[in-house]
């Protein structure tokens, strides 16, 4: 069934939506990641113009996320002081991020730095996703819990302005994990994704939070900056396509559905052996398409509005 | 399909009509009479690309060529260079009154109707069209390397039809013509143009308007975008929140 995207300007088959959506859906919720970082690609290889697929995706991740979020805080698993801290930098990172769009967009390198961000993170991530993955099983073999390296003291430790963060039973400084909502605000304009999947080693590593409360703490302050990203996209860039953030996220919530209850039957170390391979695939298809020489040389941009 | 039948119905009396009109009468107003089955393409949700019908007479035998145009807009076209291994945009031109689509249908080939300047001076094929390019800067090669580049792209979308379409005769007098348009047509006010030639001159010629645009739902959608764009984010964002609480609220029930 063919459907026309308003705002894309094109006609796909609406069934290829709903299941790239229920896909991405099914591994945000069996992983606990935000599934952005695989649509967006997915969407401009399909043919969505970058700018769109950017927009639309924030748009879907504020729906993934709020399904998200109210499974952790029925089990008390967000820390709301925290999240408010990360959201206020986030704010401030998307409004930053959706001008530094518009204005690479003018020039014409939005799809560039779209794609080198995308590299830049999803080969770091991936690289370290693996290695964790790869610690993990050879440590099942052995004793021991991945719990032991938490409570490090780092530089973050030392800064002024210390505040009392009790669910996450931290007591620093508001400036560190707003500096990070900044970043994550930035990323999400930029690229359409939430950015949980820089936001939680950080929250993990750098802020020394206990992981039970760092998934859920994420996912609220993407809610935010998801939706803060979405509006000014609407606003400024008009590049917001409702039609196709619906089909993406009915698949996608049914998807995050079934992939979190898959998630508990599954073995954790090896599935996230897996998914950094996937990881590693699309970072490498990006980077690939960077370097390839084009089958073109010249693109085109037509300026309908002057 | 049933638009589609709905259609061929419609040319059908359309060209009825104009039998009618034309065929009994000695004497002729004009040489050349065309009309389209319908003015307006109408661009739904469901939309994948639509076919019209070029329809008319002439006073007697003859060449007939159909051009049709779309909306002109600037164009921007990039070069990429490679600069430290990774292909970026390097040198741009603008050119100015870019049409967003372009096809053309003749009865024959077109240097068999008419000749180089006639092509040129009518811009019929797209070699011919003129379209001004933005800058002093560059030489005529690197500038001719654009102006290709800028009509291959549009033909790797579809925009720019690569073969040129069949203008059939049904007898000496009456012809008709199809034209594609693909599910990516641009919207806005298109220009058909009917030429009819005879023994390499143009006799007349005449323009017949046609519109694109998007109607229903997917119409209204995008010009909510576009008029009420913080009030459509607005909405975005709630039917997100919405249908993010409905999925936890159905799932956590199973």
């Amino acid at each position: 069934m063919q459907i026309y995207l308003p705002i894309a300007e094109l006609s796909v088959n609406a069934f290829i939506l709903l299941g790239l959506g229920g896909a991405v859906g099914f591994l945000s919720g069996a992983f606990g990641v935000g599934g952005g970082f695989l649509m967006t690609p997915l969407l401009i290889f399909i043919g969505v113009p970058p700018a769109v697929a950017v927009a639309t995706e924030a748009n879907q991740i504020v729906a993934s996320s709020v399904s998200g979020v109210l499974a952790h805080w029925r089990q008390q698993h967000v820390d709301f002081k925290m999240g408010l801290v990360l959201l206020v930098g986030g704010v401030i990172g998307a409004v930053i991020g959706v001008e530094l769009f518009s204005f690479l967009r003018g020039l014409g390198q939005i799809d560039l730095v779209i794609s080198l961000s995308y590299v830049f993170f999803l080969g770091i991530i991936g690289c370290l996703m693996l290695a964790e993955a790869g610690r993990a099983l050879l440590r099942t073999r052995g004793t021991g819990g991945p719990q032991a390296r938490r409570r490090r003291r780092t530089w973050v430790h030392r800064l002024p302005l210390k505040m009392r963060f009790r669910k996450s039973k931290l007591y620093i400084s508001p400036l560190a994990p707003a500096a990070i909502g900044v970043l994550v605000g930035m990323l999400a304009a930029l690229m359409g994704v939430g950015g949980g999947f820089f936001m939680v080693p950080a929250m993990i590593y750098l802020l020394g939070m206990p992981t039970s409360v760092v998934v859920g703490t994420s996912l609220f302050q993407v809610i935010f900056v998801t939706g803060t990203v979405t509006f000014l996209q609407a606003v400024q860039n008009q590049t917001v396509d409702v039609v196709l953030a619906l089909l993406l996220l009915v698949g996608g919530v049914i998807g995050a559905q079934v992939g979190s209850h898959a998630g508990r039957y599954l073995k954790g170390e090896q599935l996230r052996g897996l998914l950094a391979i996937l990881v590693l695939a699309v970072c490498g298809k990006l980077a690939y398409d960077l370097v390839a020489t084009p089958p073109d040389l010249y693109s085109l941009f037509t300026m309908t509005r002057e | 399909m049933a638009a589609r039948s709905g259609h061929r119905l419609l040319a059908l009396a359309a060209l009825a009509a104009v039998l009618a009109a034309v065929l009994p009468s000695g004497v002729r107003a004009a040489p050349l009479v065309a009309d389209l089955s319908e003015h307006l393409i109408k661009i739904t949700t469901g939309f994948t690309g639509s076919r019209l019908l070029l329809f008319g007479a002439t006073d007697g035998p003859g060449g007939v060529i159909v051009v049709v145009r779309g909306p002109r807009h600037p164009t921007i076209v990039r070069r990429k260079v490679r600069i430290a291994g990774i292909w970026v945009h390097g040198a741009d031109v603008r050119f100015d009154d870019v049409p967003t689509f372009y096809a053309i249908a003749s009865s024959g080939p077109l240097e068999s109707l008419l000749g180089p300047q006639d092509l040129a001076r009518e811009q019929i094929g797209t070699a011919a069209l003129e379209m001004k390019p933005r800058t002093e800067l560059m030489d005529d090669a690197s500038l001719a390397g654009f102006r290709t580049a800028l009509v291959r792209n549009r033909q790797h979308e579809g925009l720019f039809q690569t073969e040129i379409g069949e203008v059939i005769f049904l007898g000496e007098q009456l012809f008709k013509a199809k034209i594609d348009f693909p599910a990516n047509v641009p919207t806005g006010a298109y220009e058909v143009q009917v030429w009819l030639i005879r023994d390499g001159q143009v006799v007349q010629s005449q323009k017949t308007p046609l519109f694109v645009g998007k109607v229903g739902l997917s119409a209204e959608i995008f010009d909510f975008a576009h008029e009420q764009s913080a009030l459509y984010g607005l909405i975005a964002i709630a039917i997100a929140l919405f249908a993010g609480w409905l999925a936890s609220a159905v799932f956590r029930r199973i």
